[in-house]
């Protein structure tokens, strides 16, 4: 199933939330939804999911309009919204036989699909206590097997990790990358790492508008053509002399010393050069012993933050 | 037709898990047996065999029981975003709708059936008209359905509770008093709209016996178009936040 979001734009009273995006998912696909707070995810993800009508715009999933089709299109979605509001005072089997049989699963299957989800989100212990009576990891378990019961082919996941301990994260992540071989996957995340970790491709939101989409290698190229290096130079002597020398080369721009070291360096290239030679000849040369080389990666922090900042 | 009943099959489930239809029928239960056996004009002192005691007494009562059952229907789930993740099922707004509207008539259907003993006991202790009493049931289950409509429009602008069960009493005043204070106040045309519009006397003439076409299409009409509203406010989630 594939998503194509078309223009879309959602207004609240005077302000935009949305302002024209247009993406695509496709199937076998986790798209990450990045952005500061504020920025549109939610109400994109409200949208795709049905819940509410865009302001002007479409979505499209498999080429048929969530405007004019939408219980269908609901059908094959699984949304688990923000925050993972549930009915606490229901029993789990009882909620989850509930949102099952809402997604039309029959009686004669329904029982099979619940036995399955309970297993695959390990809620074994829990599956008969109320969901106000479980802790919040354990709810957003149910949040996600009562997004997954009618095994959907659109996943929506508005932030799947948030309240988990790392163990249950390393749990959902693998999960929703399993699930995510088959089936085309939203998700939103404030967490950079595991958009990393789970993600094929990133699309990043700031007021409403898409500034950046690709995958995690891509966005890191774009955003920085120049080769960054860390040097580690041993039995050197005089670090202003080890500045100045390094400085002389002609494809480095900058030299500064890492902070708190007396011997690594950090160099900045100059765009498009690259001096990992030129620096290894001069040790040699000098008879200085390299003890570390390495390229510094742009972080994705760093990316957001130069895309997102106002 | 068959998501109507799921939803209205939870509701009424949660009903009774969250003791709500236990406080509620013993209330009602209660105030109505006090009031209809032992107290003030209750059928030993009227001397006939007629449940119309009991009738001006749950006339009362739903009054107040109804907005209690529907206040948290919408406005709950509005607070906690449930409500989010009920509309983005394979369910309409209709269907949401028309399943909460049937969990509470179905509550105050299973408290009035409680009540039936009052009828045997009646039925025993003299001639008692039957279809009086047949069409006394019928009007509170009339005016329930029109109160429970009420209860979810208002229920559906607010996500407080509170506010909620107020508003709804509020609105409720005018059917129940207001417009028949009215409709005496003001003669011709605008009396007789008045006059019309008032709960109280379309009940008395069903309570009575007397089932005219008139009466029922007020309520189904007054209950209709509560849901309408009901659905309006939900739906207005697709033009502003």
């Amino acid at each position: 199933m594939n998503i194509v979001v078309e223009n879309l734009t959602k207004k609240y009273g005077m302000q935009k939330a949305v302002d024209d995006i247009s993406f695509h998912a496709n199937t076998g696909e986790i798209l990450g939804f990045l952005g500061p707070n504020g920025a549109g995810k939610t109400t994109t993800m409200k949208i795709i999911s049905c819940f509410m009508v865009p302001t002007s715009g479409d979505v499209k999933v498999n080429g048929r309009s969530i405007l004019s089709n939408n219980e269908e299109i609901k059908k094959k979605i699984g949304y688990l919204p923000e925050n993972n509001p549930l009915y606490y005072d229901m029993p789990v089997m009882e909620y989850l036989a509930f949102a099952g049989e809402l997604q039309g699963i029959g009686k004669d299957k329904l029982h099979g699909k619940i036995t399955a989800m309970i297993h695959t989100c390990g809620l074994n212990e829990e599956k008969h206590k109320k969901i106000g009576e479980l802790s919040k990891g354990f709810r957003q378990r149910v949040g996600l097997a009562q997004a997954l019961i009618h095994d959907p082919e659109i996943l929506i996941l508005d932030e799947p990790t948030s309240g988990l301990d790392p163990n249950q994260i390393t749990e959902i992540r693998k999960l929703i990358r399993q699930i995510g071989k088959e089936k085309t996957v939203i998700l939103s995340t404030h967490i950079l790492p595991e958009v990393e970790a789970t993600c094929d491709r990133i699309l990043i939101i700031n007021n409403g508008k898409i500034v950046a989409d690709g995958t995690p290698g891509t966005l890191r190229k774009q955003s920085h053509s120049n080769e960054v290096l860390q040097v580690q130079i041993a039995d050197a002597g005089n670090m202003d002399e080890v500045i100045s020398t390094l400085q002389a080369i002609e494809t480095i721009q900058m030299v500064d010393p890492l902070p708190g070291s007396a011997d690594t360096f950090i160099l900045q290239c100059k765009p498009g050069a690259t001096s990992r030679r030129a620096v290894f000849n001069l040790c040699v040369q000098k008879k200085w012993v390299l003890t570390e080389m390495k390229p510094v990666e742009t972080k994705l922090e760093d990316i957001f933050r130069e895309l997102t900042k106002d | 037709m068959k998501k109507i009943w799921i939803i209205a099959v939870r509701e009424l489930k949660t009903f009774f898990d969250s003791l709500t239809a236990y406080v509620l029928i013993i209330a009602f239960l209660g105030l109505s047996g006090f009031f209809t056996w032992l107290f003030g004009s209750d059928i030993f002192l009227m001397g006939q065999a007629t449940l119309q005691p009991f009738f001006s007494v749950a006339y009362w009562t739903l009054f107040f029981f109804t907005p209690a059952l529907t206040m948290r229907m919408l406005a709950e789930e509005n607070k906690t975003g449930t409500i989010e993740l009920l509309l983005t099922k394979a369910v309409t707004d209709w269907q949401v709708i028309l399943g909460k509207f049937f969990a509470c008539l179905m509550l105050i259907g299973i408290a009035l059936a409680l009540t039936l003993p009052y009828y045997i006991s009646v039925w025993a202790l003299g001639p008692i008209d039957h279809g009086s009493v047949w069409c006394g049931y019928l009007g509170l289950i009339l005016m329930s359905m029109t109160y429970i409509s009420i209860g979810l429009f208002t229920s559906s602008v607010t996500n407080n509770q509170i506010v909620a069960f107020l508003l709804s009493l509020f609105i409720g005043v005018f059917f129940l008093i207001i417009f028949n204070v009215m409709s005496s106040n003001f003669t011709g045309q605008i009396g007789e709209i008045f006059s019309y519009l008032s709960l109280s006397s379309h009940f008395d003439s069903i309570s009575r016996g007397v089932i005219d076409s008139k009466d029922v299409i007020f309520f189904l009409s007054v209950s209709i178009f509560g849901l309408i509203l009901a659905e309006l406010s939900l739906s207005k989630r697709n033009i502003v936040d």
